[in-house]
């Protein structure tokens, strides 16, 4: 079970959060035109990368807040986590 | 005659506790500290079971988490349990035991008929046999194969015991109790960090328990039983012994199965069968250990052959002699020790070493007890069916290729040792490569991974001077690191015999014309030829290997078989060990029970149930419940003898008559306040926002960014900057992280709260033509006429002195009005408005009356918002809004959801309207078309109509908007139903919605 810094909580068990896919996706601006290509990508096409992935999670039986984590897929080293509006360097 | 192999003044059992135990419905008698294989041993009981494949007499082989072979059923306290290891199971008063896998009895086992067989059944047998016909797999093979195989059965009772799960922190977890894991635990101890001891056995102290060595000038076992009665007197170290660490998993959280009960006859009263932990620990100090591993010879599989740790542990620990005429087949100075052992009880073993010219302290002590020590020498097979009688002996040359003249000698038991395996488990679970160490031709930890260190035989080191040093210091430091403390330990002196160097051998060849089945893997019955197969045959991969061949399968997991499996590739293949790598040790490292795993989680506990403040009002009104989600909803309030169809149809009834009131409190609520509450919301429905007034409330859908609807339900507008929306029950929980997923990553400009106050409403539906009369005397200073409180208004009212949220809102298509008051006022609301509505005929409805009443006004729930439909499949478009973008909007353009025969939602009746369609039922053109019928629709939703008093369903049809009129027909394969149905508008009653503003 992964142990899982929030930003705002602590160090806490994976029990306590729920996983919400690929953190690097920017949903496109609204009113805006996009195309079927653009869409999609946003939508559905996700690398599953293996290897570093930043990703979101929500601390959902916490503080409820959207976190990102920096974290290996394929060792589940966890590398650093951001609040949600921090930019990741 | 009763443990006439107990011997007097030996061992650690209370010999004034004597305990009587039924094994295969033969009783006998042991000792209180007993395990059941200790005391069946004193018996003189060797037999315990038939192996897995040949049905091969079984005795025991070690002592411990090693044992292959004695797995039996276990009853206690009226209830069975397969798979438990004879050598693990403590005795208690009345323990009943049976033989598994093997059938009149453990005597006479027709299934050996499969030992004589053995040439047929050779590795990959059942793969390659029951291949054709195909169709016979079911009806003959798997069930022929499934009587014959099992290591027991499991009950079908419903288990009573209960399980618990506990979560831990520590700073430094430590994995055994041997002379390793006391010194690493008491100098963190010391250091005043937070320590968990953990011991799989009953006893702690590990090796020291049979080990001839001295500690600070007491003998190892005492200084042991110091150490951990210090330990206990400490707050800040927890002691667990019966508990084994199983699993070893991601950032330091390792698992561990206490067994609280087992070693009673029942469990105590408030106490748990098992307990698991959860641990999380800073530091992790594998202390766990090594397990002797074989030499493979000649039916090494008949009971009396043992390892000799385990023959010297029954001797010392219980007082137990394995044999009286041993023979020691040894490639080190292990078999030494227990020789020894057996010598200063009074008998004369035999010691066949290996080795030419072996020289150390032990062997010295050995030759001056007189012991007959054969150097050069092994054993070739040993004889006898279902007990050792003798053994054939020969010498070996120094290439360890041929054998001398065979001799055959007396005896009643071979213990053997072929040196030692490290228990690497919890370390490579942890992600640890390890590494092989030639000099004792077993693998090691390698690089940390996790925060872990593996100390002592674990790792590979054997000397218990330097054993206790490096733990001492690794204790010391860890516990350092976390506490800043450094109380300084001294060190003790240790008084060990050196031992030499062990011989590289580990099988001894086969003498010329003979065919012996040389073991590798006990339990599962694989030999020297299975592996050679295999080979043969083009497995390479030892995983493929195992696979094929079954080695260190199972549930002893190859403990004992493993690394002379490696060996034996390596050899044919001529390779190192190393290249061929081992096979993958994966979680638990023994087995654990799927009741510990599972823990207090069953049944209604597995998720909390959710109970409205109305509920001790349904149950003492006859309300039938109905799991909704994790709520528990009245479904019907039954009457006299009615059954479910008749009560909800009354309570329907009675709706569209009269009045009835529904507990709604379940729905999903949500506070959504700020300056752009509105903004938010127009962005999260499909329907615009901006300009509902205060005091007003509108339906909404919402979507998923793939455009498929979400969830549905109205918002109200209860001041400028604050809204109230609901949710469906089952969708409020992501309704919420939906929202919050939005405001806090994808539009955090927008200041905007939303908090969840499901619980802080409780709610009321009062729907019926008369229930503005009913509304009425309960608010009578507010106006609640058409015109004050007109459809989709909202206002604030005085219920008899209670504060309460009035939204004239429907979902059964009649005249409607939702009621909220604080929850805890919510009994005395439900009880005022069955008071007050007596006199307008106020009947309760349940959730079965509910769907009826929106099922035919065609309102959709979630039966149709299934997580497959988009708006216009639900005739939602109209909400749809052209002129601003929403959350997924744009998917809405994508070819399949703008197909001009999009599937839409409909109604359908029976053409006999008679016969109820089931729902789950497909739509189809043909009844008689040939298999896989192209199915165009299904049934969604089913209800006896009340209003027209004749069968009426809600379906998802393709090209639904095209299809009014057409009759098709609905098929139930699973309720065996063929109905012909007309298909007619969804909106099935007042399809121009006039009740409700009326």
């Amino acid at each position: 079970m992964l142990y899982i810094n929030c930003p705002h909580c602590g160090m806490r068990s994976q029990n306590e959060f729920s996983y919400g896919g690929d953190a690097s996706v920017k949903r496109p601006e609204l009113n805006k035109e996009v195309s079927d290509q653009e869409w999609d990508d946003f939508v559905y096409n996700r690398k599953s990368l293996r290897g570093k992935h930043l990703e979101l999670w929500q601390h959902i039986s916490g503080c409820r807040q959207w976190i990102k984590v920096e974290r290996d897929t394929a060792t589940h080293e966890i590398f650093r986590t951001f609040k949600a509006d921090e930019e990741v360097a | 005659m009763t443990q006439t192999f107990r011997i007097e003044n030996v061992g650690l059992v209370n010999r004034d506790k004597k305990l009587s135990f039924k094994f295969n419905g033969k009783t006998y008698y042991g000792y209180e500290g007993d395990t059941l294989a200790s005391a069946l041993l004193a018996n003189g009981v060797h037999l315990i079971g038939r192996s897995f494949k040949y049905h091969r007499p079984r005795g025991f082989f070690g002592a411990g988490v090693d044992e292959p072979y004695a797995i039996v059923q276990l009853f206690r306290n009226g209830e069975t349990e397969p798979n438990i290891k004879a050598t693990e199971q403590e005795l208690f008063e009345g323990l009943e035991a049976k033989s598994v896998n093997c059938w009149p009895s453990v005597n006479f086992d027709i299934g050996a008929i499969n030992n004589f067989l053995k040439i047929f059944l050779p590795a990959g047998f059942y793969y390659k046999t029951f291949m054709w016909p195909k169709s016979f797999w079911y009806r003959i093979y798997e069930p022929f194969i499934r009587k014959a195989a099992g290591l027991g059965v499991a009950s079908t009772k419903h288990d009573n015991e209960r399980y618990e799960h506990k979560y831990e922190y520590c700073d430094l977890l430590i994995a055994g109790s041997g002379p390793s894991g006391l010194a690493g635990a008491y100098a963190a101890a010391k250091n005043g960090a937070k320590v968990i001891l953990a011991e799989d056995k009953p006893r702690f102290g590990g090796s020291l328990l049979t080990s001839d060595v001295n500690i600070g000038n007491q003998s190892g076992k005492d200084w042991a039983d110091g150490i951990v009665a210090e330990l206990k007197t400490m707050p800040n170290v927890v002691v667990k012994n019966r508990s084994q660490i199983f699993g070893y998993y991601d950032h330091n959280m390792l698992v561990m199965s206490e067994k609280v009960s087992d070693h009673l006859p029942s469990t105590k009263k408030y106490h748990p069968n098992k307990r698991l932990w959860y641990i999380r620990a800073k530091e992790v100090l594998i202390s766990s250990g090594s397990i002797e591993r074989p030499i493979v010879f000649g039916n090494n599989d008949t009971p009396g052959v043992m390892l000799s740790s385990a023959a010297k542990e029954y001797l010392k620990v219980y007082g137990v002699l394995v044999g009286r005429k041993p023979v020691v087949f040894t490639n080190n100075d292990s078999g030494y020790e227990t020789a020894i052992e057996f010598k200063k009880h009074g008998v004369d073993p035999v010691i066949l070493d290996s080795r030419k010219n072996p020289e150390s302290e032990i062997i010295d002590e050995a030759k001056n007890l007189g012991i007959n020590i054969k150097n050069s020498y092994v054993v070739v097979a040993a004889q006898g069916y279902k007990k050792v009688k003798s053994a054939d002996i020969a010498s070996i040359s120094e290439d360890k290729k041929q054998l001398g003249k065979i001799e055959n000698i007396q005896c009643d038991c071979i213990c053997v040792s072929g040196f030692w395996t490290p228990t690497i488990h919890l370390a490579s679970q942890s992600g640890n490569k390890t590494k092989f160490k030639d000099e004792i031709d077993a693998f090691v930890p390698g690089q940390s991974k996790q925060n872990e260190i593996t100390l002592g035989a674990a790792n590979g080191v054997f000397s218990l001077e330097e054993t206790l040093k490096t733990s001492f210091t690794a204790g010391s430091e860890l516990s350092k690191k976390i506490t800043e403390n450094d109380n300084k330990i001294a060190i003790p002196n240790v008084v060990e015999k050196k031992s030499s160097q062990h011989d590289k051998f580990w099988c001894v060849p086969l003498p010329k014309g003979k065919n012996y089945k040389r073991f590798l893997d006990f339990q599962n019955d694989v030999a020297v030829s299975d592996v050679e197969i295999a080979l043969r045959e083009g497995y390479r991969s030892i995983e493929h290997v195992k696979r094929y061949t079954t080695l260190g399968m199972a549930t002893d997991q190859g403990k004992t078989s493993n690394l002379n499996g490696l060996q034996l590739v390596s050899e044919i293949e001529n390779k190192v060990v190393p290249a061929v790598g081992h096979t993958t040790f994966r979680p638990p490292y023994t087995p654990v029970s799927i009741g510990a795993i599972v823990g207090r989680e069953v049944g209604k506990h597995s998720k909390p149930t959710r109970k409205s403040p109305m509920h001790s009002w349904h149950e003492k009104n006859n309300a039938v419940f109905v799991d909704a989600g994790v709520w528990l909803r009245p479904r019907y309030y039954k009457r006299g003898n009615e059954n479910l169809f008749e009560g909800s149809k009354r309570e329907a009834k009675n709706v569209r008559m009269n009045v009835g009131v529904c507990d709604v409190t379940t729905l999903g609520k949500i506070d959504v306040k700020g300056p752009d509450a509105a903004e938010l919301l127009n962005r999260v429905y499909t329907n615009s926002w901006l300009k509902l007034p205060v005091g007003k409330a509108r339906y909404g859908v919402m979507l998923r960014e793939d455009g498929i609807v979400m969830d549905d339900g109205t918002t109200t507008r209860i001041s400028e900057n604050h809204y109230h929306m609901t949710t469906t029950t089952a969708q409020a929980a992501n309704v919420l992280s939906h929202l919050e997923y939005y405001l806090q990553l994808v539009w955090p400009e927008l200041n905007v709260n939303v908090v969840s106050t499901t619980e802080q409403w409780a709610g009321a539906a009062i729907a019926g033509p008369k229930s503005r009369d009913l509304l009425q005397k309960l608010f009578p200073n507010s106006d609640v006429s058409n015109e004050g409180l007109p459809f989709m208004g909202y206002m604030e009212g005085d219920l008899f002195g209670v504060k309460a949220r009035i939204y004239r809102i429907s979902f059964s298509g009649e005249l409607a009005y939702e009621v909220n008051v604080e929850s805890d006022y919510g009994n005395f609301m439900w009880e005022k408005i069955i008071e007050v509505g007596e006199e307008f005929n106020i009947q309760p409805y349940g959730t079965e009356a509910l769907s009826t009443l929106r099922i035919e006004m065609g309102h959709v729930a979630g039966s149709e918002l299934d997580g497959r439909t988009i708006p216009f499949d639900n005739a939602l478009e109209g909400l749809v809004s052209k002129k601003k973008d929403f959350i997924g909007k744009r998917s809405l353009q994508r070819s399949a959801f703008i197909a001009e025969d999009r599937q839409r939602i409909v109604g359908v009746v029976p053409l006999d309207k008679q016969t109820s369609i089931p729902e789950g039922s497909h739509l189809v053109k043909d009844d008689k078309a040939p298999l896989p019928n192209p199915k165009l629709g299904h049934i969604s939703a089913s209800c006896w109509s009340v209003e027209y008093d004749n069968p009426f369903s809600l379906a998802i049809l393709k090209d639904g908007k095209n299809m009014i009129g057409q009759k098709l027909f609905a098929m139930s394969p699973l309720k065996n139903k063929v109905i012909p149905v007309e298909i007619v508008s969804s909106h099935y009653v007042d399809p121009k919605g006039e009740r409700v503003r009326s």
